[in-house]
């Protein structure tokens, strides 16, 4: 018993560790606090898929009482450390991502054009800002073709998520 | 809709990760960067204890001895020597007259004609005043270029965007013109010429990189022995000279000061105008004096009491400066700094030695220890009495180190720069008051490296810019430059020279220069392979041959200091794991194929030779007084026998021996260094697709 005890605490140090270091890479000062807008990529590099919604949430739990615009690393550890050890926020798998691209490809085309993505994603869910939309369509179009082909694209990001 | 939400969020998702790559590739980058630079002032300091405690009759000593006494090129007889240099008949580029004329610069952009033209720019600027003041006005905006690092693509970049040098369009450069890119001496020769065609509109600084003993690691004086192979020696003499004539700062309309590197707490610009500055042919190198070593030194108390050092030292970027523990006493004597090295080295007499002696004199700095050694060395080997020194000659020289070493720093004090070896780190409090005590508003420095080419720090009071772009590698940084008129409020323009960065996609880039950086990181595992082993041992004590993830992380930053975050760095570093426990020795495999033209029965030899390439290339280089390219047999072995006395290890002269025997020798008895060096690149294992002939 003893043992699984001190395998837990292991894990939970260790998981720390992670958190800390992810913290430090955003603390350009480092004071051990970071510019509340790194939050986000923050949980998201620690393997966390949570929306923009979600990721307000954590960022008002973990806020000052009068916000200053940075959030102190003491606040962001437990918090952090909550979500990765109940797992929250998990990967979105490939074959639901396909069938999201699926869905709004109502023709069935096997691809799409970048007007219509475009306009789904700048204007449905959390929408794109107009920079996030030009980023992915650089990525996304193929550039022959000027279309889309989705299957192709989750792909080949999906193999660069895997490193 | 629920499908552009899932879209959405795993998009973002991707995107955070590409960032934490894209800073975590950056911190790889600077923090082998400056760790190079340590290491560069580590050997530099050792040079100079050898000088100090080495018999006068040892052979050692003379080989680098020549490093340390100052080439007296005064003489006429030298400087028009270059007259009766032939150009040779096949030589077709532009002949240049003096007092040159515009069409003549503008010719020079094309093809170059040495000497007299570096003659002819030392005699202006050697009349230029250490500060230069200078003035905007309604017609004129001043244009600031920061590093170029012998990038001459920016260079022309630059002037494409935005005109060459003219009365109307007035330039600054801020030093470090060379070392790394392989343009530096075009650039040089470019700048040079428009200071000739206008000197009142091009003013150029200097930077920690205008320094022989910088340039001998780093790449300019084999540029030069590369491109002049008969007269590159002399060259570089000249040169030498320039550097050190060439002005410390420019102050723009009494209130903005545009230096290179920084400023420290005792930075006094009066001072600095009356210096002359053209003693300190070498930042790193003391000015020459007759004093004795003295116990007791001038701002020792701020550094030892400032209490914000302690918290700085604990901090992730700092913790490589404690790696700096052979030549200062500093570790020894404060015990709170716990996180002190432990070093599994075997401990010399030589380095006792050492240690003590410092104690004994008090001292507790790098670059202190290095003007006591050498001021002592002088003293027999300099037939050239430059009379009794003055305290004031040591100030003088730290306002120097200051000026062109030092970065900025969050908080607030002043504290030795241990990460590069010299200068300081300042805080905001210095800006402000050294801003007030001289009545300026804006410092502008460079130094260094920047991803958008430029960046404000201390409350905007401090501006770093930076003119040499994909610095680390293709896509890894914009260069800038700064536009500014009389409201002396700066304007900046950025820019890529490489065309096809510009169209890759964020992916693209950031994984391009993450490979980079991520094979340079590879060599470093190599070097310190047997280090690496036996501190996953400690974890290991079943030896079993494997160890979680967790203590995989801690083990890489204990031995390698490098302050990366090396749990964010493990799924690029390590492929295969099983229960999250990795196999080390498999690992190590894997990642050390090299292609090596010699069969080198000696391991450890390999492995130490790889750790210490860039040290290794400068004592050739050093020891190749005749700047041949080539060294005999002899002077191999004592290379050998300075560089493991250097880094403590042991070396027997067999494996010395047997190493230069396995060596190709196609000239006679002596080594080629470049083909030396070329032998020990480190090739990645999914590069191995190398058709080439390996001998």
């Amino acid at each position: 018993m003893a043992e699984d005890k001190d395998s837990a605490e292991a894990i939970v140090s260790e998981v720390h560790r992670k958190i800390s270091e992810a913290f430090d890479v955003f603390d350009h000062e480092f004071n051990k606090t970071v510019d509340v807008r790194e939050i986000g990529t923050i949980i998201r590099s620690l393997g966390c898929f949570p929306s923009e919604g979600e990721l307000h949430d954590i960022i008002a739990e973990i806020e000052e009482e009068e916000p200053t615009g940075y959030i102190c690393f003491e606040k962001f550890l437990p918090t952090m450390t909550t979500v990765l050890m109940e797992r929250r926020f998990r990967p979105i798998p490939e074959d639901l991502l396909l069938q999201a691209f699926e869905v709004l490809d109502q023709q069935k085309k096997g691809h799409l054009e970048p007007e219509e993505l475009t306009k789904y994603l700048t204007q449905e869910g959390e929408p794109f800002t107009p920079e996030e939309m030009e980023e992915m369509m650089s990525a996304a179009l193929d550039p022959d073709r000027n279309v889309i082909f989705y299957k192709d694209f989750v792909s080949m990001m999906s193999v660069d998520n895997h490193r | 809709m629920r499908a552009a939400l899932l879209i959405q969020r795993w998009y973002r998702q991707y995107v955070a990760r590409l960032e934490m790559r894209r800073r975590c590739t950056w911190n790889i980058f600077q923090s082998i960067e400056y760790a190079g630079e340590q290491d560069q002032i580590k050997l530099y300091n050792f040079f100079g204890y050898l000088m100090d405690h080495f018999t006068p009759a040892s052979s050692e000593r003379n080989l680098i001895s020549h490093i340390f006494r100052e080439h007296d090129i005064g003489r006429d007889v030298e400087w028009e020597s270059y007259k009766s240099i032939e150009v040779p008949e096949l030589y077709s580029g532009p002949h240049l007259s003096f007092p040159m004329t515009f069409s003549n610069a503008a010719e020079l952009v094309e093809a170059f004609k040495n000497k007299q033209l570096l003659v002819e720019s030392w005699r202006r600027l050697r009349i230029l005043p250490n500060i230069s003041q200078i003035s905007t006005c309604h017609s004129k905006e001043i244009t600031i270029c920061g590093d170029l690092h012998g990038h001459l693509e920016d260079l022309l970049l630059v002037f494409y965007k935005n005109g060459l040098p003219s009365s109307e369009r007035p330039y600054v450069f801020n030093g470090d013109y060379v070392d790394r890119g392989k343009d530096s001496l075009e650039i040089l020769l470019i700048l040079f010429s428009f200071l000739l065609v206008y000197p009142n509109d091009v003013h150029l600084n200097r930077g920690n990189h205008e320094d022989h003993i910088v340039n001998l690691r780093y790449g300019f004086t084999k540029e030069v022995l590369g491109k002049y192979k008969l007269h590159g020696k002399k060259i570089l003499k000249l040169l030498q000279k320039i550097f050190s004539w060439l002005p410390l700062a420019t102050v723009i309309d009494h209130k903005v000061l545009v230096l290179h590197g920084g400023i420290s707490d005792t930075t006094d610009l009066h001072l600095l105008s009356r210096v002359d500055r053209h003693k300190y042919v070498s930042a790193l190198r003391p000015p020459k004096s007759k004093k004795q070593m003295r116990s007791g030194l001038i701002g020792s108390d701020l550094e030892d009491n400032d209490p914000t050092y302690e918290f700085v030292g604990s901090s992730r970027r700092r913790v490589r400066s404690l790696t700096h523990t052979t030549y200062t006493v500093t570790r020894h004597e404060a015990p709170r700094r716990s996180l002190q090295v432990q070093t599994t080295r075997v401990t010399y007499s030589v380095e006792e030695e050492l240690k003590k002696r410092r104690r004994q004199a008090g001292l507790s700095q790098s670059y202190r220890d290095l003007h006591n050694s050498t001021m002592n060395s002088d003293l027999d080997s300099d037939p050239d009495s430059g009379g009794e020194l003055l305290d004031s000659n040591e100030d003088e020289w730290k306002q120097i180190v200051d000026l062109l070493w030092s970065d900025p720093m969050p908080q607030d004090g002043c504290i030795p720069n241990d990460v590069r070896g010299g200068g300081c780190y300042w805080g905001p409090n210095v800006t402000e008051e050294v801003l007030r005590r001289h009545n300026l508003t804006l410092l502008i420095r460079s130094h260094e490296c920047k991803q958008e080419g430029y960046e404000f720090c201390h409350n905007r009071k401090v501006l770093t810019i930076f003119s040499a772009s994909n610095y680390y590698e293709v896509g890894s940084n914009r260069g800038a430059y700064i536009r500014m008129g009389p409201d002396l409020v700066p304007h900046f323009i950025q820019y890529q020279a490489n065309r096809s960065t510009r169209e890759l996609t964020l992916r693209q880039s950031v994984g391009q220069t993450e490979r980079s950086a991520l094979k340079a990181l590879r060599e470093k595992l190599f070097a310190h392979k047997s280090e690496l082993v036996s501190a996953f041992q400690v974890y290991d004590p079943e030896h079993k041959g494997r160890i979680s993830l967790g203590n995989w992380a801690s083990a890489m930053e204990a031995v390698l200091k490098l302050g990366l975050p090396w749990r964010m760095l493990r799924s690029q570093l390590v492929g295969e794991t099983v229960d999250g426990m990795l196999d080390y020795q498999l690992w190590f495999r894997e990642l050390s194929i090299t292609e090596h033209k010699t069969e080198l029965s000696n391991a450890n030899l390999l492995e130490t030779m790889y750790k210490n390439h860039s040290n290794l290339e400068t004592i050739f280089r050093i020891i190749d007084t005749d700047n041949s390219g080539l060294i005999s047999l002899e002077e191999f072995r004592q290379t050998w026998k300075l560089l493991s006395t250097h880094l403590q290890t042991d070396i027997s002269d067999k494996a010395i021996s047997d190493l230069a025997v396995s060596i190709d020798f196609n000239k006679d008895g002596s080594i080629d260094i470049n083909e030396f060096m070329e032998a020990f690149r480190l090739v990645g294992g999914d590069l191995l697709q190398h058709e080439d002939d390996v001998h």
